[in-house]
């Protein structure tokens, strides 16, 4: 099997473990729009390494930090809803990084981007998805029974003497860093549907928080490896032939599911 | 805003004057006494332009159940809240004694559908919590029968108790209720309230809550506070139940029926008890100088 193969599956299905669990708290304290936020925002970190000039990785992970610690700043201000915080900071920054890139006069491939481009993964970035990766697993892990304690009630934790402001900043920046490392994977557009449709998946079946965060990993394993067959059987786009497996998988389960 | 809840050496107090100071703590072991769990002082709390609370004292000894009493939007939650550290009063003291284990049973636990959580799994998050302690701790509180069940299949009633049990395995030293028998049914508010004493008399623990009616609570209780913004009536349940700032609060007849219109989702409450008339502060300023149930004999003018 070729090189870049071997690059594709292991990246896809990095991505895929970590995406397990961290999309169980995204589905649990409902952020999915947050993980739409982050994505766009990516763009923005795209066009400033291309102004900048610095390894483009780097400038979207950053980016995507600097967008969540605004919004934590933004909702301690209380003067608007998260979700219209949201919105605001996901297309000001999407419309920020094309209006951006087009100073830069090169022509870069805007779709690569968008719905990601899993085949021409370099080494260099399965690097940067190892570490976020066993970054946001060695977070998760470390503190899994204190985040579902913040995550089913917050004041409960806090009375027992959970921080449960830092517990959300880094759950917060856990996202921002996977979404970062991942947009190679799927794109921009799909990151969010690795996250949660794996998850959505395992809850159908799950008993406990574990069973669902690991039936959403191996959910999401099962996509990569559907959708990178699919890609090479079909020449289909990677990045989408992942998410269409996912959601066949969520499809499939729900109606068994439903049949019970 | 740090509390220093655990880490505090002695009892000591915080005191915040105003919303832009941070708290300074200082000891105060003149004022403290060495059995008080508990003591606030001179607690005022505004919120979004909102007076809440207006100079509320309130102590709390190990041992002693205290209930706060009163209407829709008296502050009762707010000043549980501040007592539990997790709100900041605009003025005044709090007062915790040292690394004070606080149990805390919240007014409802609303879990989300999608994750998927039993009763065990839920109590194990209580850190250093057996599989013992937590069978014990449910069968205390009357709800062993529910160790395997969903979290969100439970009802009003067992769903209290399981808060309750969350509770009592922090082994506490002070039990904050926030309504414990909201969603139950009227045989099982007697039964709650019976079982909150049972768990004070076992575990000699103070216990502070908050509840909508005194007729209920009555017994289970050794002192109530009767809140409306202000304290207006304190003292034993019986006291409190014939004094005219509690009757001016909830009306003769309202005073009586509050017990059965409690779980009939307030609708008895509003006609008992809206906190906005100027003129019902007032008229309680004035009944208020029955000298032995007065905590803070306020200004009249002094326009809260």
């Amino acid at each position: 099997m070729a090189d870049f193969l071997w690059r594709a599956l292991a990246a896809g299905l990095l991505l895929a473990v970590v995406a397990g669990p961290l999309g169980c708290f995204i589905v649990w304290r409902r952020m999915a729009y947050f993980g739409d936020t982050l994505s766009h925002s990516a763009l923005f970190g795209i066009a400033l390494g291309l102004l900048a000039n610095l390894d483009m990785q780097l400038t979207v992970v950053l980016a995507c930090c600097a967008i969540a610690l605004l919004l934590v700043l933004l909702e301690r201000q209380q003067s608007l809803a998260t979700d219209t915080l949201l919105g605001i900071l996901a297309h000001s920054a999407l419309a920020l990084g094309l209006v951006m890139i087009s100073f830069t006069h090169t022509q870069i491939d805007l779709q690569a981007y968008l719905f990601g481009d899993l085949l021409t993964v370099t080494t260099q970035e399965l690097w940067w998805l190892l570490g976020g990766s066993v970054l946001a697993l060695v977070v998760l892990l470390s503190q899994w029974n204190p985040l579902l304690s913040f995550t089913l009630q917050s004041e409960l934790a806090q009375v027992e003497g959970l921080n449960t402001t830092r517990l959300r900043v880094l759950l917060m920046l856990v996202v921002a860093v996977v979404v970062a490392v991942a947009m190679k994977v799927v794109g921009v557009l799909l990151i969010t549907s690795l996250l949660i449709i794996p998850a959505a998946t395992a809850r159908l079946f799950a008993r406990s928080p574990e069973q669902m965060a690991l039936g959403a990993s191996a959910c999401g394993c099962l996509a990569v490896l559907g959708g990178l067959a699919s890609s090479w059987q079909w020449n289909t786009p990677t990045g989408p032939s992942i998410v269409v497996v996912a959601a066949l998988l969520f499809a499939v389960s729900a109606i068994i599911k439903g049949r019970k | 805003m740090i509390y220093h809840r655990f880490t505090r050496p002695l009892l000591h107090c915080i005191q915040a004057t105003d919303l832009n100071t941070a708290p300074s703590i200082t000891a105060t072991s003149a004022t403290c006494i060495p059995q008080a769990l508990l003591h606030l002082h001179g607690i005022d709390y505004s919120a979004g332009g909102h007076h809440i609370l207006h100079q509320v004292n309130l102590h709390l000894k190990q041992g002693q159940i205290l209930t706060l009493i009163g209407p829709n939007g008296a502050g009762k939650t707010s000043l549980v809240k501040i007592a539990l550290g997790l709100v900041q009063p605009t003025r005044g003291t709090v007062d915790r004694r040292a690394n004070l284990r606080i149990g805390y049973m919240p007014q409802k636990l609303q879990v989300e559908t999608t994750l998927p959580l039993t009763v065990q799994r839920f109590l194990q998050l209580v850190p250093h919590a057996s599989n013992t302690d937590i069978v014990a701790a449910l069968d205390e509180v009357g709800a062993a029968h529910v160790l395997h069940s969903r979290l969100q299949s439970l009802s009003g009633g067992e769903q209290q108790r399981v808060l309750l049990a969350r509770a009592l395995l922090r082994k506490p030293e002070l039990l904050v209720l926030d309504e414990p028998t909201q969603g139950v049914d009227l045989k099982g508010q007697a039964d709650l309230y019976r079982l909150i004493t049972r768990i004070r008399d076992v575990h000699g623990c103070g216990v502070l809550m908050v509840s909508h009616d005194l007729h209920l609570v009555m017994s289970a209780t050794d002192e109530v506070i009767c809140l409306n913004q202000h304290v207006c009536c304190h003292g034993h349940p019986e006291q409190v139940s014939n004094d005219p700032a509690y009757l001016e609060l909830f009306g003769q007849s309202g005073a009586q029926a509050m017990a059965v219109y409690t779980h009939h989702h307030y609708h008895g409450h509003n006609l008992a008890g809206d906190v906005v008339d100027e003129h019902v502060h007032d008229e309680h300023c004035q009944h208020d100088h029955a000298p032995s149930l007065l905590t803070n004999p306020h200004n009249h003018k002094d326009g809260h």
